[in-house]
């Protein structure tokens, strides 16, 4: 009994290690933009025309909604200024009275024009506004690809935030009434991957 | 389902539904009818009452969200009346139906605990979600400039 155990211990072991060894692989091989790697032109086109697919989805309401140009946030399909003089505040969480979760709660709230929800809802903070709002493509391209201006993050951070961001993928379950993004989130994820991959190559507009 | 929660810091079991609002709650089965239903979607704020200190619109407010925490109402806000914002209210005379005033006082309440001496900008960035159907907006402006200076004297608590 007492082998039994010690040989099943030592099997755990070794399938930590292969878990371990594994998962490090993973995360080295999705490394989005590889040092030093030069790009084809046609992968360089491919970068390009993957981000412009990315675009039409971080433009939509459900993205540019809480990414506005100025300090309120936007609400519904038509992105009009959100009623009952909503801000943004220093933390992107709205101010006294005015606090986003005083609203919105973890899920959505079933109706018409109820309040969306989600357990992260907030804006970008004062001090990194990230704006989405009236952005062209390229300028919106090479925001993403800043780090004084995409919140201190790297592409492969990037990549992990719009890929498995509660916040992100809620933009996928709008509530009742709302539209989705134009692509499904596997395409947009996958949109997003390949502009990256191919060298995260600004637009030319 | 049993819920337990704190309100005006006496401590509750309800049997209720987890999609129960906070609202409902309070309302019909802990018989404190100083929150309101207005508008029944978070838009007017006449539900507003305090969820661990933060000015909640009860209305939409499951009470599986409040479970196990604080809540406090109007009928709480002090133990005797005497919130500054209570005696600058009646100072003020600043209700007309008086429907939406305590979902005032509650929002209010936030933006005083958080800024002792709020500027008219302050007071529209706190209390634009709260909706009067009677117009009091200019006595409620007054009433809170008054709070503030009460606060600030520390005659009322």
């Amino acid at each position: 009994m007492k082998m039994i155990k010690q040989l099943r211990s030592k099997k755990a072991i070794y399938l930590a290690g292969i878990i371990l060894v594994t998962s490090s692989y993973t995360l080295i091989s999705e490394e989005p933009i590889p040092q030093g790697k030069t790009y084809s032109a046609s992968e360089k086109a491919a970068s390009q025309k993957a981000f412009l697919a990315v675009y039409d989805v971080l433009m939509s309401p459900r993205c540019m909604n809480c990414h506005p140009k100025g300090d309120v946030p936007l609400q519904g399909d038509d992105s009009h200024l959100h009623t009952q003089g909503v801000i943004r505040g220093s933390d992107g969480h709205g101010v006294y009275a005015m606090k986003c979760t005083n609203c919105h709660q973890p899920k959505n709230t079933p109706g018409l024009n109820m309040p969306p929800g989600n357990p992260k809802w907030h804006l970008p903070p004062a001090d990194m506004k990230m704006v989405f709002e009236g952005k062209t493509p390229r300028e919106l391209a090479a925001q993403l690809k800043d780090p004084e201006q995409n919140g201190h993050k790297t592409m492969a951070e990037i990549v992990d935030h719009i890929s498995h961001d509660e916040l992100v993928l809620g933009g996928w379950n709008p509530g009742d009434g709302r539209k989705k993004p134009p692509l499904t989130h596997p395409q947009f994820e996958k949109e997003f991957r390949d502009w990256v991959k191919n060298g995260a190559v600004l637009p030319e507009k | 389902m049993v819920y337990k929660l704190k309100v005006n810091k006496k401590d509750y079991s309800v049997d209720a539904t987890p999609d129960m609002p906070l609202l409902w709650v309070l309302r019909d089965l802990l018989g404190l009818t100083g929150t309101k239903f207005g508008c029944g979607m978070a838009q007017c704020g006449a539900c507003t009452v305090h969820l661990e200190g933060e000015a909640v619109r009860s209305c939409v407010t499951l009470i599986a969200r409040a479970a196990g925490k604080e809540v406090t109402t109007i009928e709480g806000l002090s133990p005797d009346s005497k919130h500054p914002l209570q005696v600058a209210w009646l100072e003020e005379d600043t209700p007309q139906c008086g429907y939406c005033q305590s979902g005032q006082i509650m929002a209010a309440a936030v933006l005083l605990r958080e800024n002792a001496d709020p500027t008219d900008e302050d007071i529209d960035h706190a209390m634009s979600g709260n909706i009067c159907r009677c117009g009091t907006y200019p006595r409620i402006r007054k009433a809170i400039h008054l709070a503030a200076k009460l606060q600030k004297q520390g005659g009322t608590k």
